[in-house]
């Protein structure tokens, strides 16, 4: 029961994007939102709005909320830790620190993108290397990601403070707020592919994730290669992290805030939360993009707009998982 | 089969060894209980016989092949692990908690078949756990949380289980409730292995005691031979006396005054 409603969440993004596509300054109707992505007849105007601004940018939002909502869940089980997100582990400073690198040196749509995802890996690959060395226990995956983040964002600071303070800053500070604004057809290749690779993966192994929430011994005697797959799986969901980050600049809460929505609906095992999670993830960020874009004249930053949403949101959560579980253990 | 440690080392901090040369062997359709005061080198050698460490010296023995040899998926299926404290992040149910002693059997990027479905209700039924089947693991009880634990260990089809301390911080009743459970799966040819610290459980429930002292064994064999009041008085520092004799129920007590 509970297994098919999670499969039914997965699906959730298509209406919602179906709705999304009609809305805007300039209102579709569903007729011709249809016609248009079936090749039907409406004008050309339309068919263009639809296909290459409006269709591009809903995909790119339902790719970025199901890669941060699965990742998320996946970091929260491999760290054993409710309250953990992407930002962890340095994927969101080290991307940020590549875009802004980007923005000052050639500011490019693409090489920005590039230098975003780059620097993500770069973030989680200096952790991850720190973590390593000494014993790649959860705890000290935690505070490598701590300093690594700590430090990246202070070398962001660097070229905040070098950055033409009329024309570079300001961009990398929009950058920085998170937003889809500018995603075109082109830009979803490598957000497509990276996604593509990593959600097939999840969600095939999505079962055995259940086995990295146990202690490590307690993984160990049930004939799990720990170190090996919590690496793996950390490499994983970095990958969808950055791919993400890297198109959407920093869009904060989803990876927090979405797999513990998802488990309130259909609980902790990962054979469903992933699937869930990944529909809800999706039809989030669509549905708040659209409001990004439709609501004032000028756009909303999406990262502000998750932001003012996911702090309320997680107070409920919080005070919901207490009453669960009686008080704070 | 039997599960054979022999001349097993281990140390965490090199010159400070916690196992000093054990020699220990775990026969299917056995309770081995192993005592010793804290810090004596139960546990590591448990974990040691598990092959979760790696000795430093020595070597354990599965009939007559080495568990080193073994892939952590083949270990898996030999050898089952129940430690002490489970605490999972999320509140998964007991079914879902069992469910991963299928692990070994289950391969990457796949899920659980209905095989291993059904070996993890078969081992909630063995252990008369059916009605907390869908509960949530942290709305059970402590006695409760470790007999869905000996389940997950059951599951995983192994035909040896070694138990960390399944006695500890449970009422008397739970505690039998749980050794009762372990009596049972014994008796259907299990071999297993317990650490605990109480000499008397090992006095109801053991076909064989060792006692351990400073990562050595001081003495094993038949319990009513090794708890009694001399070894347990060399092992943890204080006199003991026995109550009991004969054919009926026998316990020790700490000497006082």
């Amino acid at each position: 029961m509970r297994s098919r409603l999670a499969w039914a969440l997965l699906l959730l993004p298509l209406p919602v994007a179906f709705f999304a596509l009609m809305v805007g300054r300039y209102p579709i109707s569903p007729g011709e939102v249809f016609a248009a992505l079936t090749g039907g007849e409406v004008a050309e105007v339309v068919r263009g709005l639809i296909l290459r601004i409006r269709l591009p940018r809903i995909g790119a939002a339902a790719l970025v909320g199901a890669n941060l909502a699965v990742a998320g869940a996946v970091y929260q089980g491999v760290f054993r830790n409710p309250l953990v997100e992407g930002r962890l582990l340095g994927v969101s400073s080290g991307a940020g620190l590549g875009a802004a690198l980007a923005l000052l040196l050639f500011p490019q749509p693409a090489t920005i993108q590039a230098f975003a995802f780059v620097g993500g890996l770069v973030g989680v690959g200096l952790t991850a290397l720190l973590g390593w060395a000494f014993g790649a226990g959860v705890l000290v995956l935690v505070i490598a990601g701590v300093l690594v983040d700590s430090f990246l964002s202070a070398v962001l600071g660097i070229v905040k403070y070098t950055a033409d303070p009329l024309g570079t800053l300001p961009a990398i500070t929009y950058w920085l707020l998170g937003g889809l604004g500018s995603v075109r057809v082109h830009d979803l290749l490598p957000l497509g592919i990276a996604s593509g690779v990593g959600l097939t993966f999840f969600l095939l192994a999505r079962w055995r994730l259940n086995l990295l929430t146990l202690a490590d011994q307690e993984g160990e005697a049930l004939g799990v290669r720990v170190r090996q797959t919590r690496f793996l799986v950390v490499g994983m969901g970095t990958l969808l992290v950055a791919s993400a980050v890297s198109v959407s600049g920093m869009v904060g809460w989803v990876g927090l805030l979405v797999p513990h929505a998802a488990r309130a609906v259909v609980g902790p095992d990962y054979a469903r939360l992933l699937p869930a999670a990944a529909g809800l993830g999706a039809a989030l960020v669509v549905l708040l993009d659209t409001v990004a874009r439709t609501l004032l004249t000028a756009e909303i930053p999406l990262g502000v707009l998750t932001g003012l949403l996911g702090a309320p949101l997680f107070l409920l959560l919080f005070l919901r998982f207490l009453r669960e579980r009686g008080g704070w253990r | 089969m039997r599960l054979i440690a022999q001349d097993l080392v281990y140390a965490y901090v090199a010159g400070h060894p916690v196992l000093r040369g054990i020699s220990l062997e775990i026969r299917s359709g056995e309770t081995a209980f192993l005592l010793g005061p804290n810090g004596s080198g139960k546990t590591t050698f448990l974990d040691c016989l598990g092959g979760l460490r790696p000795p430093g010296g020595g070597e354990v023995r599965l009939d007559d092949r080495p568990l080193a040899s073994f892939s952590p998926r083949e270990r898996a299926r030999a050898v089952g692990y129940v430690p002490q404290f489970h605490e999972p992040p999320f509140n998964f149910t007991a079914w879902e908690v069992v469910l991963m002693g299928r692990a070994p059997y289950v391969r990457w990027l796949s899920q659980p078949s209905a095989k291993d479905r059904q070996a993890a209700d078969e081992a909630l039924t063995e252990l008369r756990l059916e009605e907390f089947r869908n509960r949530p693991y942290y709305t059970l009880s402590g006695g409760e949380r470790r007999l869905v634990l000996v389940a997950r260990g059951l599951a995983q089809g192994a035909a040896f289980l070694l138990l960390d301390e399944p006695d500890a911080h449970l009422d008397p009743a739970n505690q039998h409730r749980v050794l009762l459970a372990v009596e049972d799966v014994v008796a259907q040819g299990l071999g297993v292995a317990i650490t605990s610290h109480s000499p008397n459980n090992a006095l109801l429930y053991a076909d064989r005691v060792a006692l351990f002292s400073q990562g050595e064994i001081l003495v094993q064999g038949d319990p009513h031979d090794v708890v009694s009041p001399k070894p347990l008085e060399r092992a943890y520092g204080i006199p003991f006396v026995v109550v009991g004799a004969g054919d009926g129920p026998r316990a020790v007590l700490p000497a006082l005054g």
